[in-house]
């Protein structure tokens, strides 16, 4: 890494754990949050902004890894998380696979309506379903334990240094990778998919490791917002979710991976201050949205993309 | 054994017959030139041999492999690499960028997913090997999107110089240069073809009777002639065809 | 399955399949002709529902009357956002359009609660409209429903004759085999984009007006059909008029009968309709080829 980018990661995630230490209970949990809505952005980030894949369908896998999470509890007592959170990534992945498999096949428009159609999907399978709890969801009673039962995951304070470290990880492992040599042919994709073909590098093989790990991030991120939220309902399935973190995608700066996190925050807190002002916030939201992409070409993320230039923290930059 | 052979090649758009039953052989070693008036099919031919479009008739072989069915990708890994007529290069990244990638696809690391690209050395070693074969002016770090049209062209020839193919297909490479352009551009091609064999389809007519050892000529997606570049321009049909209209 | 049974859900699903295709051909010919996906299509779907609601229940106009002003009010709306919000987004790539389009629903759909509340409100089958006729000795089906399936079967062949044999439905056929041709045929292409999109927002209105007293009016009542409406371009095929008519009526006969065949999955029969297709045919049974 270079010098100023491990510089300001090194400032950012000093900051991120000194958050307890205020002994609010609410900042602790809303910094939870929005940590893990980071973590959903940057797998997303790594879909749209560095390979191209537009796909509205990203709260799939999200959602698949938190029914995991609840159903692990709920239905056979899998409390440890040490087991759940393999497993429900894993299963996040595989539902990649297959949703992906069948989505790649097409591009452009195409691609964005049929992952968003799955996602549907999969949104109507758990709504209609007795035994993913209908439209309730499922609640769970019970408490997270980290290894030994007597480690807390749910406890708010380890709770939110678990997600810290996933969150740093998961920032740490998409800086590599986007700058390995996997990750620049992504970029290349992106760029120009005839000529990379004519290169002779087989597409969908790349577009489908690239969903997969995205799916795979995706999964974490619905797994800690089980633990967070003690609750896998409908609504975070549904395609409103996969269009809220493709705007905080867009919001930082899309192929930045700094940006998404920055993303997450300015839109989890348009919101909550929006809905703290009036009870149509989505009126807010909305005109902001469509202002922001309509006239500022690269809006906030253009702002970023300045900042980060003089800060090395571009992606041109090796 | 010819290196790429096409039998009764065609290709059909509804009812445009765009390549209608072209034959064709190419020789290791020689520069074989397509030419032909607008709309001949020269492209669309192109288009064929690299695997953009799936053929309507007829079969391909590549160094004695049926590859009619083969992917543009599986084509270019067994050595068919090609230009396109609209310069492909990645606009969005630099000019290193466009051919480390394009040097990265003869190493078999291309899913490693750690270590940054720039550490891999042999890939860097070719891509400096590549630069110091062209003669552009832009830094390694200019965008290839910043580049002039003639300095694209020559970029995108050095990613194919960089994927080393046994066969480069070039479509137009000197559409739009100018005149020291296309002079520094023939020289290029001139030392490519000592280790390639090329296939251009090409427009300027200077460019390919100084060049070529072999020319077809295409006309409404038929081969009207083809030979050396004595015969080719005694020959009637195509001063009727094609040079008449020039003169 | 029972005979009477068959032909219920035979008429259920050629009806619901008309209303899916009211709105799945706006969805298409804007991107077909535009190159747009509008992701807010459904908000002309809920506005329609609403208008007609407010026009012949609260000033309560005679039912034609509220629901002609319904569908010119949700076409004029339609203008204003494809002048303002559509039009500058034609060039710009499908991840914008998403954004604004979405940022669109958000609009409109909490306008709709400005204005109307929250509740659902059920719409009334007009009176002579309301009886149920005798299909056989055994079965019984409301008149409403037929008439709606035949309002959608006259709209289909509207359609397909305007994009068929007029010079409008010719450039839309070119637009949407490439859309470059349009501009290359010299067309000036902003009154075309105008025209298309107005006759897109005024069948997802009608489509609205139909549905609401089967579906009932509430906010958001245009997202769910919406995503289904993807669904049905995504099966016929993006742009084309004859792939969305395909695509709905498979959609509709698939959802009909999966809900008596398949009671405890029935939601998923189409989405797995869709999967099939995409493996089958990447690009919609009607689409072109990438």
């Amino acid at each position: 890494m270079s010098r100023s980018v491990l510089i300001t990661t090194g400032v950012v995630v000093c900051i991120a754990l000194t958050i307890p230490l205020f002994g609010n209970p609410y900042l602790t949990t809303h910094a939870t949050r929005i940590l893990i809505y980071a973590i959903f952005a940057m797998s997303l980030d790594l879909l749209v902004g560095y390979c191209g894949l537009v796909s509205l369908g990203h709260a799939a896998f999200f959602g698949v890894a938190a029914y995991a999470t609840a159903l692990l509890s709920a239905k056979i007592g899998v409390s440890n998380i040490l087991i759940s959170l393999p497993l429900s990534t894993l299963t996040a992945a595989l539902v990649a696979l297959a949703i992906g498999l069948l989505t790649l096949r097409t591009g452009g428009i195409y691609f964005i309506m049929a992952t968003l159609a799955f996602a549907q999907m999969l949104f109507f399978l758990v709504n209609d379903s007795a035994f993913f709890g209908g439209s309730d969801g499922i609640l769970l009673l019970t408490r997270f334990s980290l290894g030994t039962p007597s480690l807390s995951a749910s406890d708010p304070v380890v709770r939110y240094y678990l997600t810290v470290a996933a969150a740093f990880l998961t920032f740490v492992f998409l800086y590599f990778l986007v700058r390995s040599p996997f990750g620049r042919i992504l970029q290349g994709i992106k760029s120009n998919e005839r000529r990379m073909r004519a290169l002779g590098y087989s597409i969908a093989r790349y577009k489908l490791a690239t969903f997969v790990i995205g799916g795979a991030l995706a999964g974490l991120a619905g797994h800690l917002y089980v633990l967070l939220a003690s609750l896998a309902d409908p609504s975070i399935l549904d395609w409103v979710h996969s269009a809220q973190v493709l705007m905080m995608v867009i919001l930082g700066g899309m192929g930045t991976l700094v940006g998404p996190v920055i993303g997450a925050v300015l839109l989890i807190e348009l919101i909550d201050q929006a809905a703290e002002f009036t009870e149509h916030w989505k009126l807010i939201v909305g005109v902001v949205v469509v202002v922001i992409t309509l006239f500022g070409k690269g809006g906030l993320a253009g702002l970023w993309a300045a900042v980060a230039a003089r800060l090395g923290l571009a992606r041109s930059q090796p | 054994m010819s290196l790429l052979e096409t039998k009764s090649l065609s290709k059909n758009f509804g009812s445009l017959n765009a390549v209608r039953d072209v034959s064709l052989q190419i020789q290791p070693g020689e520069i074989h030139a397509v030419i032909g008036p607008n709309g001949a099919g020269k492209t669309t031919f192109l288009n064929l041999l690299s695997g953009e479009l799936p053929v309507s008739a007829g079969c391909l072989q590549f160094e004695g492999h049926d590859i009619t069915r083969w992917s543009p990708d599986r084509r270019a890994n067994a050595g068919i690499g090609r230009s396109f007529q609209h310069s492909a290069v990645f606009e969005d990244l630099t000019v290193h960028e466009n051919l480390r990638l394009a040097a990265q696809t003869q190493y078999p690391k291309s899913f490693g997913m750690l270590w940054p690209a720039e550490g891999y050395t042999d890939v860097a070693a070719r891509v400096t090997d590549v630069i110091a074969q062209l003669s552009l002016n832009a830094a390694e770090s200019t965008r290839a999107g910043e580049l002039s049209h003639g300095e694209q062209r020559q970029l995108e020839i050095g990613m194919l110089m960089a994927i080393s193919p046994k066969l480069m297909m070039l479509d137009e490479p000197t559409s739009g240069m100018s005149r020291n352009e296309t002079l520094e551009l023939i020289g290029i091609l001139r030392r490519l073809s000592e280790r390639h064999t090329l296939m251009l389809v090409e427009h300027d007519m200077d460019v390919v009777f100084q060049l070529a050892h072999r020319i077809t000529v295409l006309v409404n997606g038929s081969v009207l002639a083809s030979g050396t570049p004595e015969a080719i321009r005694a020959d009637a049909s195509v001063r009727i065809a094609y040079l008449g209209q020039e003169d | 399955m029972q005979l009477s049974t068959f032909l219920i859900q035979l008429l259920n699903g050629l009806q619901y399949g008309m209303l899916l295709f009211l709105i799945a051909s706006g969805l298409t010919l804007t991107f077909g002709v535009m190159g747009i996906i509008n992701l807010a299509h459904g908000a002309f779907f809920m506005i329609g529902a609403y208008l007609v609601f407010q026009f012949a229940r609260i000033y309560e106009w005679p039912l034609p009357l509220a629901c002609a002003s319904a569908i010119v009010a949700v076409v004029v709306l339609g203008s204003i956002v494809e002048r303002a919000v559509l039009a500058p987004l034609v060039d710009r790539d499908h991840l914008d359009q998403v954004l604004v389009t979405y940022g669109l629903i958000l609009i409109f759909d909490e306008l709709a609660v400005v204005l109307w509340g929250k509740d659902v409100h059920a719409a009334e089958i007009p009176a002579m409209l309301r009886g149920s006729v005798h299909i056989s000795d055994m079965i019984v089906y409301p008149v409403y429903r037929l008439a709606l399936a035949g309002a959608g079967l006259v709209c289909a062949i509207g359609l397909y004759l305007i994009v068929a044999k007029t010079r409008i439905g010719m450039i839309v056929r070119a637009g949407s085999h490439d859309r470059s041709m349009v501009s290359a045929l010299g067309i000036n292409v902003g009154p075309v984009f105008a025209l298309v999109f107005g006759l897109g927002a005024a069948l997802a209105a009608l489509a609205g007006i139909l549905a609401a007293p089967i579906l009932s009016v509430s906010p958001g009542m245009g997202d769910k059909i919406i995503i289904i409406a993807f669904v049905v371009v995504v099966i016929g095929g993006i742009g084309s008029i004859k792939g969305a008519f395909v695509g709905a009526l498979l959609v509709g006969l698939f959802d009909s009968f999966g809900k008596v065949l398949f009671p405890t999955v029935s939601s998923l029969v189409i989405y797995a309709l869709m999967a099939l297709i995409l493996v089958w045919r990447p690009n919609g049974l009607f689409g072109k080829a990438a």
